[in-house]
């Protein structure tokens, strides 16, 4: 490939950079809390709560990724012509254009958010269970409420001591995003493909490489930075 | 009326009974020494009157609310949750390990329950803040955090947090256990200066001559049941208990 046709590709992939930022922080916006309720089900004193939330749990964890976006994309195609859903659901369901890129994202959000938030909210429980009995104790005997406890007391130390843990988990959601792909969701990994075959050349795969791993460079920079933060004390 | 009234107090670990029938009282500005030997109940009766742990039976009053106490068809019952906090605001409990907040510089630790549960305006909470911990010698430590204080500090630290909430009497678990010996002085100097002004404290210790020389009434527990009570110089020096006096004999010699 000249430069020039390289400087062409390294400007489609930069539009569509757009699309991967887009997959990656909502996903983290949504299963960052989720992750959060998750894990306060997942150790609700009620069983059924927590053996249904460990059961959502182990499913998330225990398929592929790409399977559930194939799921979740093509399962409204497949609801809008059964007859066992509602008619109601039907009809909306039958106004979707699933070739829509806003119906593309949708579902690769939900597939991602729902899978991201059972990994998250395995580590938060980890978090939230090493903190000691004390604590707590200290903190009811200082007549403090729950809600005070929990977001005054246990949440600040949690959130230190996932830090390490759930920096491996957005880093590995940057690279998840070409997942994307599977559904023909317009975005890096998916533009680097097609260049690839326009050009005939592995450049462009190498570009989309290197894409990735600047965003993953700047988001360890990005936590290092954080955990540095958080270590004003012990 | 008494601080605390304890009658009867009772409480099992699955088929250990802890604690059996434990009766007693806590008058205004008295000082208690719990002592006995390990595993005869003290941190449970502590942790039951201060609502860490739950009890099976009997009556608990504290400032003239009840805590426990049996209903009309006998089954002993705890009050609501609106009076259990009230009491609790009534109750301080200094633990053996501390439990200072990590993540909160000594300022914090102390000012966070006044501000939060009192409602306590920030200045007004900082300013009393400042003044106890003064008490406790570590006016020059109010910005460190916890990880960065001895032993000894933190625990002074974690009364400070304790008298903060003003309550009307305070109680210790073994609150120099931890702690290295050269480091236990400052702590029962602190405890001790609150019982010369007055402060209403119950202390479970193993500090036999600090016991007998902070406190104007002894308690003796052994298999979780009160074997004797009464004046330190009765407990300590004229017992005629068998179990007493075997008991202190041991520290006698060490
Ligand atoms: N959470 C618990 N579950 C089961 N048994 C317990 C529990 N807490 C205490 N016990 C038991 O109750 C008994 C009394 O314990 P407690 O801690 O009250 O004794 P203690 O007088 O404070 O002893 P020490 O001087 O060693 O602190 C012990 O036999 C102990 O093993
Ligand atoms: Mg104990």
């Amino acid at each position: 490939m000249t430069g020039e046709e390289i400087g062409k590709v390294v400007e489609i992939l930069l539009e569509y950079l757009v699309p991967t930022l887009k997959v990656f922080g909502y996903t983290l916006l949504f299963s960052v809390p989720l992750g959060m309720v998750v894990a306060l089900l997942r150790m609700c004193r009620i069983k059924p709560v927590s053996w249904l939330t460990s059961l959502y749990i182990l499913i998330m964890r225990g398929t592929p990724l790409m399977l559930q976006v194939i799921v979740v994309y093509y399962a409204v195609p497949y609801l809008k012509n059964s007859q066992a859903v509602p008619g109601l659901l039907r009809n909306f369901l039958s106004q979707i254009d699933i070739r829509a890129d806003s119906f593309m994202l949708s579902a690769i959000l939900v597939a991602f958010t729902l899978n991201y938030a059972a990994y998250f909210a395995e580590i938060f429980r980890g978090g939230i269970e090493s903190i000691p009995k004390g604590q707590y104790e200290a903190a009811f005997s200082l007549s403090m409420t729950k809600t005070q406890t929990f977001f005054r007391i246990i949440l600040p130390q949690v959130i230190k001591r996932v830090v390490p843990a759930s920096a491996n988990e957005v880093i590995t959601l940057i690279k998840d995003t070409s997942l994307a792909n599977v559904v023909s969701y317009a975005e890096i990994t998916l533009k680097a493909r097609q260049q690839m075959q326009l050009y005939s050349s592995l450049m462009p795969l190498f570009i989309a490489g290197l894409f990735y791993f600047a965003m993953s460079l700047v988001l360890t920079v990005i936590f290092s930075f954080i955990e540095k933060k958080l270590d004003y004390y012990k | 009326m008494a601080v605390l009234e304890v009658r009867n107090l009772s409480k099992s670990f699955g088929s250990l009974e802890v604690l059996k029938d434990i009766s007693f009282k806590v008058e205004k500005g008295q000082v208690i020494a719990v002592i006995g030997p390990s595993g005869s109940g003290k941190s449970t009766l502590l942790r039951c009157i201060n609502q860490l742990e739950k009890a099976d039976g009997g009556s608990v009053c504290v400032c003239g609310m009840d805590m426990l106490q049996k209903n009309k068809s006998g089954k002993t019952v705890y009050a609501d949750n609106k009076i259990l906090r009230e009491i609790r605001l009534k109750i301080g409990l200094v633990f053996q390990n501390f439990n200072l907040f990590p993540h909160m510089t000594v300022l914090k630790n102390v000012t966070e329950a006044p501000i939060r549960v009192l409602k306590m305006p920030k200045d007004k909470a900082e300013s009393l803040a400042l003044e106890l911990l003064g008490k406790m010698g570590l006016e020059d430590k109010a910005n460190s955090y916890p990880y960065e204080l001895s032993g000894g500090q933190q625990q002074r630290v974690s009364i400070a947090r304790a008298l903060a909430l003003n309550p009307e009497v305070l109680f210790f678990d073994e609150p120099t256990s931890a702690l290295d010996p050269e480091l236990t002085g400052q702590v029962l100097k602190v405890i001790k200066e609150l019982a010369d002004n007055n402060m209403t404290m119950v202390i479970v210790t193993h500090e036999m001559a600090f016991a007998r020389d902070v406190a104007n009434y002894v308690v003796f527990m052994d298999g979780g049941v009160i074997i004797e009570e009464g004046s330190p110089e009765q407990v300590f020096g004229n017992t005629s208990n068998e179990r007493t006096k075997q008991f202190l004999s041991r520290y006698n010699q060490g």
